[in-house]
């Protein structure tokens, strides 16, 4: 499902992007993308249609799927699930926070359709310039570096991972501020 | 013993206690039965006139059945009273069969599918269809008020054919049914003037596209309870607006993810005697910058002053859950099992609601969450702990810790479901020792085979100590790591289980025979990846009369063994069902086996061979 999902959300900043393949084919982007899921937790995704007959989405390459099990019914399953296939409904709201802002704000992810656009809201919201991104060096250029918490309580920078898996990981954002935010760009 | 019908023998969560009197019983009051002639025809019907005033107020059907067995006398009138009639599997009879017994239903309560279905180990159009039980009673019952169906599948047609046949239909109550769609409901409520009571709970409703909402007739409606949050589409709010205005009985309402916090204000307002709210959503649709007012939730909820259930909270945000506090005081039943929030946000909620007797939640509140509950909640009867991330071999927010705290804290506990990835036997021998009321134990320690953590020894004692120690245990739900000494603990001491899961359990045929020769009241088995064969089902066979069902999945059953058990045993049907793609060996994939009147059914796709 993350691999069908086109690349065009994320900073094309091709020049720049580490990949894996050869210069000049094009299959990085795959490659880029099934590397970053082995190196994080699978998250939930997977059917969100209810008679679908594999339960457990990207399980740990160990243990096999198993239909049925645990046993719990697909609605539940389908309703920790990504909305992302859902056109309509409720936001993702998260709280976003500055280093040195008084107070925070909060944003809804589903407003945007990629990293740009957020970017440029949060740009806006707090009147700064966030450098260019690469995936080798983060946000150059800037003392800010825009991070977020992710459903398992890491800080990851902004960025890293496709838009669609972002906006369902993403439980807050912070943007960091002065040497922490430095730090992060080299040689992670 | 005389058997009338595989209605007699079932039973569903009924608490009472049933031993085997009947015999007794018929052969006492035989005597005093006996038709004795033309001349004391009199006599007989006075009797019967008697029998049948007294039998009006008989409403258990463990009673009934008894009664109907004293004689052919008390026979005829029992099925003459028996205005409710409850089918725990609805292939056990036919619906002709049982329309001729008994003619003055007013009620019906029909199962279909086994609870296996519902994880996807059952091929979809296995059967279980309303309609033929919908014919049937069209003539023999124009009285119907009420259906309930669980695990039913039923069409649009049915739904507009049950309106147009019953013309003082009430309630419908669909849980885990499916086959259906809003064009079926926007049928139905347009057509049952007299409508009271619409639960669709857990169902899977098709999206025809339909505002069945709409279809509610005009006017004041009789509405006293109507259920939708199943539904995965959105509804004409408006609509629903009015038809609550317009429904001053109603008592529940529950509401689908559709309806926003704003739109669930507008209704509470409008209905500030509901006992039963399920929210919806529980956050707004708008997005965040429009400065909209904040309306005074709580004030809605406040001037609910006979709230006692709430559920709901499709997509909370946490921000929104002091709206009700001024409720929780008097809450008895509170779903949090959609509400993806930690322990420091459900305390404040918790630590208010003294008086509630059922809790489901998600393990997001962690073990933390649950020492919270057992702190405050001391009526607490029945806990349900579901898993927001339904994966093994990941870390677990709940654990022995939960489990060990509610134990001690919620001693009054009846009834458990607990879904975790790591569990010990102290824990679970400590519940059985602190919570002596229990009924119903579930444990599903979501990693296979997995043994005890702190010791490594497999899980045997724990639910060895369930059984032994819970003396009124009625169902029970293994997992973990299990070796054929549980299932011999199973067999000598859950002497009342009448239904039992297991999966990935035990280590020989030996695990299976303990259990069908040990547990006399056995009713619903179902087995899933256990290493149980043939010979084991043999041992067996003679309590599979006395079951509403078996069934294996994934275990060591072959062809030739199911075939054998078919031959033997006549009057049970046994259903060998393999997935849609497999090819017929003799490899067993899945058995489901069950008594009956009526022989195989007709109604059996391709892929389900009866033996």
């Amino acid at each position: 499902m993350e691999g069908s999902v086109a690349y065009e959300n994320d900073l094309h900043l091709k020049a720049t992007e580490l990949r894996l393949g050869l210069p000049g084919t094009d299959e990085r982007e795959e490659h880029a993308v099934s590397n970053v899921r082995n190196n994080k937790r699978p998250l939930q995704e997977g059917g969100a249609n209810g008679k679908s007959d594999s339960q457990n989405e990207t399980a740990p390459p160990a243990k096999a799927q198993i239909v049925g099990w645990p046993p719990i019914r697909s609605y539940r399953k389908n309703n920790f699930q990504s909305k992302k296939n859902e056109s309509e409904g409720p936001g993702i709201y998260v709280k976003v926070s500055m280093d040195g802002a008084p107070y925070l704000r909060k944003i809804d992810l589903k407003v945007y359709t990629g990293y740009r656009e957020l970017l440029q809201a949060l740009e806006n919201m707090f009147k700064f310039t966030i450098g260019e991104y690469s995936e080798r060096e983060g946000y150059k250029g800037s003392d800010y570096a825009p991070t977020y918490e992710d459903k398992d309580g890491d800080w990851m920078l902004v960025g890293d991972v496709p838009w669609e898996m972002f906006i369902t990981s993403c439980k807050r954002l912070r943007i960091m501020k002065g040497s922490e935010a430095r730090g992060l760009g080299c040689g992670v | 013993m005389r058997r009338n019908g595989a209605e007699d023998m079932s039973e569903d969560d009924e608490r009472q206690q049933s031993p085997r009197s009947d015999l007794e019983f018929t052969s006492n009051k035989a005597r005093y039965c006996k038709a004795t002639g033309s001349a004391s025809d009199h006599p007989d019907q006075v009797l019967e006139n008697v029998l049948e005033n007294v039998l009006h107020f008989l409403t258990s059907r463990r009673d009934r059945n008894s009664v109907s067995l004293v004689c052919k006398s008390w026979y005829r009138v029992e099925a003459l009273t028996r205005s409710e009639l409850f089918i725990g599997n609805c292939y056990a009879v036919s619906p002709g069969r049982a329309t001729a017994r008994f003619t003055r239903v007013r009620a019906l309560h029909l199962k279909g599918k086994p609870r296996f279905a519902d994880f996807n180990l059952m091929p979809p159009d296995w059967g279980a269809h309303f309609n033929p039980w919908l014919l049937a009673m069209a003539k023999p019952y124009p009285w119907l008020e009420k259906v309930y169906l669980k695990r039913m599948s039923v069409t649009n047609d049915d739904l507009a054919t049950l309106a147009e046949s019953f013309s003082g239909f009430k309630e419908l109550v669909l849980v885990c049914c499916d086959g259906f769609g809003t064009n079926g409901l926007a049928s139905f409520v347009s057509k049952c003037r007299q409508l009271r009571v619409l639960d669709l709970i857990e169902s899977e409703v098709i999206h025809d596209g339909t505002d069945w909402i709409s279809c509610f007739p005009q006017g004041e409606s009789h509405l006293e309870s109507l259920i939708f949050d199943c539904v995965e589409w959105p509804i004409n709010f408006e609509a629903l607006e009015r038809l609550v205005a317009r429904s001053p009985l109603l008592k529940k309402l529950r509401l689908n993810r559709y309806v926003s916090i704003g739109q669930l204000y507008r209704l509470m307002i409008q209905a500030p005697q509901l006992t039963h709210l399920g929210t919806g959503l529980f956050s707004p649709l708008e997005i965040a910058g429009q400065g909209d007012q904040e309306l005074d939730y709580g004030t809605a909820f406040a001037a609910c002053r006979s709230l006692v259930c709430l559920s709901g909270f499709r997509e909370i945000i946490p921000d929104y859950l002091p709206a009700i506090y001024p409720v929780c005081a008097n809450l008895t039943s509170l779903n949090f099992s959609y509400a993806n929030i930690n322990a420091e946000q459900l305390k404040p909620i918790i630590s208010k609601c003294h008086k509630l007797r059922v809790f489901w939640v998600l393990d997001s509140i962690c073990d933390e969450g649950l020492q919270a509950v057992a702190a405050t909640c001391k009526e607490l009867r029945e806990l349900r702990v579901f898993p927001i991330n339904a994966q093994e071999d990941i870390d677990s927010p709940v654990s022995e810790v939960g489990l060990q705290a509610i134990s001690e804290g919620c001693q009054k506990l009846q009834s458990i479901l607990y879904f975790c990835q790591r569990m010990t036997n102290e824990a679970v021998i400590a519940m059985s020792k602190n919570c002596p009321d229990l009924v119903v134990f579930r444990l599903c320690i979501m990693g296979r085979h997995k043994p005890d953590p702190v010791t490594g020894e497999p899980m045997d004692d724990g639910f060895g100590a369930i059984v032994m120690n819970c003396k009124k245990l009625t169902r029970l739900a293994v997992s973990g790591l299990l070796t054929d000494k549980a299932f011999e603990y199973i067999g000598k001491y859950g002497k009342l289980v009448r239904t039992l899961s297991v999966a990935f359990a035990g280590d020989s045929d030996m695990g299976l025979k303990y259990v069908l020769e040990g547990c006399s009241q056995l009713q619903k088995l179902e087995i899933r990846d256990s290493p149980f064969g043939d010979a084991a089902l043999r041992s067996g066979l003679h309590h599979c009369y006395y079951m509403r069902f078996l069934w294996m999945s994934s275990c060591r059953l072959t062809r030739q063994g199911c075939q054998e058990i078919a031959h033997a045993m006549p009057r049970l049907v046994v259903e060998v069902i393999r997935s849609a793609d497999m090819e017929m060996d003799d490899f067993v994939e899945t058995l489901y086996m069950y008594r009956s009147l009526e022989g195989p059914r007709i109604d059996a796709p391709k892929y389900v061979t009866i033996l």
